[in-house]
């Protein structure tokens, strides 16, 4: 029995193995390192630049010093909240749609298939769509228009969310329903979504999660305004744009500005994204 | 323990006639031909697969809900064929209540639970309502232990607790039959022994239809016994006579634990 | 309380009127839930059309080969997509050469390294990178990784590699920390996560059998996933990376602060270039009609590739966890 032969193999295999493992290793560490690299940058940036008239003052113009960031965090606020409310019944009603009907069903099965593009597909170009569809109509840029492209980007996520969520109620429940005789749309209303509410709520909050953080479609809809302002059918402030104008700029001041509004985009987001987490374990568990 | 069949011929509140049964090509169930009696209990016995399930869902054409599954053939709900397509669902499903083997409370309050089957088709006032809940839970020997925590969540009892607050909410909307699937398989030994005290006092007033794997249960529990095996309608009696001298070997094997 | 009717009941005619009303409530739950469905695939047929719609002027006046045309003359008005295909195609794939492998590696740690009371916290670190919105990437790109990519990085790559012979010229040219080379980077970082959840998923998928099957032979892990799971995966492994691609492709904020935004296609990937999606970023505000015209074609050659793409992703998606019996 040559066992010179099979040690050398061996060892070589071994070699092979622990390369391979340290590699893997090496590349969860790096992808943990720049996640941390990035947050610590941020936040030792943005806290530089925050201060309370962040949210007292609106955006300076250029070559003034000082300023805040207000009229561009109550724009986002403002259309982001337009956002939830297109969003949220057209995501449940069409997510309700392929979870009750969706089975064997061509139009169900063409919806998800779209639905799951749409997710992934570039922001810039919805923006482009809602201004060539409603700005170039109307001839002006608008808070509403913004609020648009931004639910286009929102829908998606709340359709699947909702869609997977129902499909993972027991069939057992909603047969018990069904069993005592009751209509298809109580079935639904009071057992089937009430079971997967935490679910449901998660899927909301991470699609405003994504939208908070979104500026390409904003640049052709919502543009920006310099000023404050609660009109939603003028070019209206928000922080994405606000950052991507300001962070490219040579004014110190409006660089340290961006470093903020990325501070507060990025936490907004964050704590959007825990706390769906948190609801939706703690419900879940219920 | 078993009632002896009454003097006087019995009404049926069901009669399945030539049923059969298709999951898609396969098909569950062969020319079933049944009598389910009014007021009594009705046990379906037989090894997994056998069909005893399928039976029961096309009762109240639970089956419907899925594309697919079909029956054809006849089943008389008192005159009225239910297999017809015709036939309303909701309707057929309000007066055919069914409790499944996993205890299925709804996400709300143990009286909203109770009241929901009923709020479909009843327009009661609030103290008729409250009266109902109270009647219901009492039938289904739960009042005493929920009658404090009304407003709790129906999750929050425990497994006998949520079978009998299904059972509850079933008897809630004063079905003529109600079908049970399983309904002791899941529970401990306890909580089994409450639900089969309680199917005999259902049935002075409900017709019951009952499936279970436990050969014990039936014999304690029921006035009349089906046993099926493959689909098929193997032999059916009186629960006394088939257990103690049943017709067919198939049976007897069932029985004497030969298999199944 | 009253004995239970001894007859169906079925007749009751108050019940009748309740059955009727709940016919018309159901039929109306099915045709309004049905809308909102087919509005999301009307959305999709409005977009393509819109797009076209607009980018007609650019198309009709070049015809087929606006795709090839490596020319942007904004003021003679003569313009050709190359340069901006080339962008957006060198820096995802930039992108994806860095990014394939390491989420490779962070979903075998995650799957068959990782201690399991680490998991679900390291997971969760991993889709937070995913859930950091892409101006973010931008600016660290811009003011932390472009500066020291110039000082330390891209002297090491062009004294190394811009001396070999057939690569040299990749790597030569002036050192800012910006180009296609820099956006490439940052775009990995971008999709890396997305690409590592996709695998860390089909990987969770196969059988914990088939896995125990290969150790007990006396397989290495490495070998495990190599031999075994990457085969049983491969094809939700091809479809995450598309994913990835899908979403480099389309990719603006990350990419724009760091790929200098200069309408030429260079030797080195070094030099500043830019893609679709910052083209259309930096030049939409002062574009006028016939410009504007092109920026609408560009954007809808962006959104056919990459529905192209994303298409054939969730097409490998789907057939793995068809195969595996998972549900979608």
């Amino acid at each position: 029995m040559n066992t010179d032969l099979n040690t050398s193999l061996y060892r070589r295999r071994k070699f092979v193995n622990t390369l391979g493992l340290s590699l893997s290793m090496f590349a969860m560490a790096l992808g943990l390192f720049v996640l941390l690299w990035i947050l610590f940058i941020l936040f030792k940036n943005g806290f530089a630049g925050l201060s309370l008239t962040i949210f007292t003052q609106s955006t300076p113009a250029p070559g003034t010093p000082g300023g805040g960031l207000a009229n561009a965090i109550v724009g986002s606020l403002m259309m982001i909240g337009v956002t939830a409310l297109i969003a949220t019944p057209i995501g449940i009603f069409a997510g309700v749609y392929l979870a009750e009907f969706g089975d064997d069903n061509k139009l169900a099965s063409t919806t998800r298939f779209v639905t799951d593009i749409m997710l992934s597909a570039p922001s810039i170009v919805l923006g482009l769509f809602v201004y060539a569809i409603f700005v170039a109509q109307v001839k002006h840029f608008s808070g509403w228009a913004g609020s648009f492209a931004l639910a286009l980007i929102a829908i998606p996520v709340v359709l699947r969310t909702t869609e997977n969520m129902l499909r993972l109620v027991p069939g057992n429940l909603r047969e018990a329903a069904f069993a005592l005789g009751a209509p298809h749309w109580k079935v639904t209303n009071y057992v089937t979504l009430r079971a997967a509410r935490a679910g449901v709520m998660t899927g909301l909050l991470l699609a405003l999660a994504r939208i908070s953080g979104e500026t390409a479609p904003l640049l052709f809809t919502a543009l920006n305004n310099q000023f404050f302002s609660t009109n939603m059918n003028a070019p209206m402030a928000n922080l994405p744009v606000v950052i991507f104008q300001f962070a490219m700029s040579p004014y110190d001041n409006w660089v340290s500005l961006a470093w903020a509004g990325a501070l507060l985009i990025t936490l907004t987001v964050l704590v959007l994204n825990i706390i769906a987490r948190v609801v939706f374990r703690e419900r879940s568990s219920g | 323990m078993n009632n002896q069949a009454s003097a006087a011929p019995l009404k049926n509140a069901l009669e399945v006639r030539g049923l059969n049964f298709f999951y898609g090509k396969f098909q569950g169930l062969k020319n079933i031909d049944l009598d389910i009696a009014e007021r009594h209990v009705t046990a379906f016995i037989g090894p997994s697969g056998c069909g005893k399930s399928t039976l029961l869902r096309a009762l109240n054409r639970m089956y419907s809900l899925y594309p697919g599954q079909r029956a054809e053939g006849q089943v008389n709900f008192y005159g009225e064929n239910i297999l017809d397509p015709k036939q309303d669902l909701n309707m057929l499903r309000a007066r055919i209540g069914m409790v499944f083997q996993k205890p299925t409370p709804f996400p709300m309050s143990i009286y909203d639970n109770v009241a929901f089957g009923v709020r479909l088709y009843e327009n009661l006032n609030k103290a008729d309502m409250d009266a109902r809940v109270e009647w219901a839970l009492t039938k289904a020997a739960l009042w005493g232990e929920v009658k404090d925590k009304l407003n709790q969540s129906g999750l929050s009892l425990s497994g006998g607790q949520q079978q009998r607050l299904c059972i509850a909410r079933s008897v809630a909307v004063k079905p003529s039959v109600i079908l049970f699937d399983e309904p002791t398989s899941a529970l401990d030994p306890i909580s089994t022994a409450k639900v089969e005290d309680l199917l005999h006092e259902l049935k002075s007033d409900y017709t019951v239809a009952i499936v279970t794997h436990n050969m014990q249960q039936a014999a304690r529990v029921s006035d009349f016994t089906a046993f099926m095996y493959l689909g098929e309608l193997v032999e059916f009696g009186q629960t006394d006579k088939i257990f103690v001298k049943p017709k067919r070997k198939e049976t007897e094997d069932y029985i004497t634990g030969r298999f199944g | 309380m009253g004995t239970p009717p001894t007859t169906s009941g079925m007749l009751d005619p108050r019940m009748m009127a309740v059955v009727k009303k709940q016919r018309i409530q159901d039929f109306l739950f099915h045709k309004v839930t049905m809308l909102f469905a087919i509005l999301v695939l009307v959305a999709l047929a409005a977009i393509m059309i819109s797009l076209m719609f607009s980018a007609w002027p650019a198309f009709k006046k070049f015809g087929i080969s606006f795709i090839w045309t490596e020319e942007w003359d904004i003021i003679n008005e003569d313009f050709g997509a190359a340069i901006a295909i080339y962008g957006t195609l060198v820096s995802s794939v930039i992108a994806l050469l860095i990014a394939v492998p390491l989420a490779f590696g962070i979903a075998l740690f995650l799957t068959e390294m990782c201690p399991t009371w680490l998991r679900r916290p390291l997971g969760t670190a991993i889709e937070l990178l995913a859930a950091v919105p892409s101006i973010i990437y931008g600016m660290f790109g811009l003011f932390i990784f472009a500066p020291l990519f110039a000082e330390y990085g891209q002297p090491a790559l062009q004294s190394t590699l811009g001396q070999m012979p057939l690569i040299g010229p990749l790597f030569g040219g002036a050192m800012n920390g910006i180009g296609l080379l820099a956006a490439g980077i940052i775009l990995a970082f971008m999709v890396l996560p997305f690409i590592a959840a996709v695998m860390r998923d089909v990987f969770e998928i196969v059988p914990p059998i088939l896995r125990e099957s290969a150790y007990g032979l006396g397989c290495t892990t490495w070998e495990v996933v190599r031999y075994i799971v990457l085969p049983y995966t491969q094809k939700g492994v091809v479809g995450g990376i598309m994913l990835g691609l899908g979403r480099a492709l389309g990719e603006t904020m990350a990419v724009t602060f760091v790929i200098g935004n200069s309408q030429r296609i260079s030797e080195s990937l070094f030099a500043p270039g830019t893609s679709i999606a910052s083209t259309l970023a930096n030049e939409f505000g002062e574009a006028d009609d016939f410009h504007l015209a092109t920026l609408f074609a560009l954007g809808f050659l962006l959104f056919v590739i990459t529905f192209v793409v994303l298409a054939f992703a969730k097409i490998m998606i789907l057939r793995t966890e068809r195969a595996q019996g998972a549900k979608t």
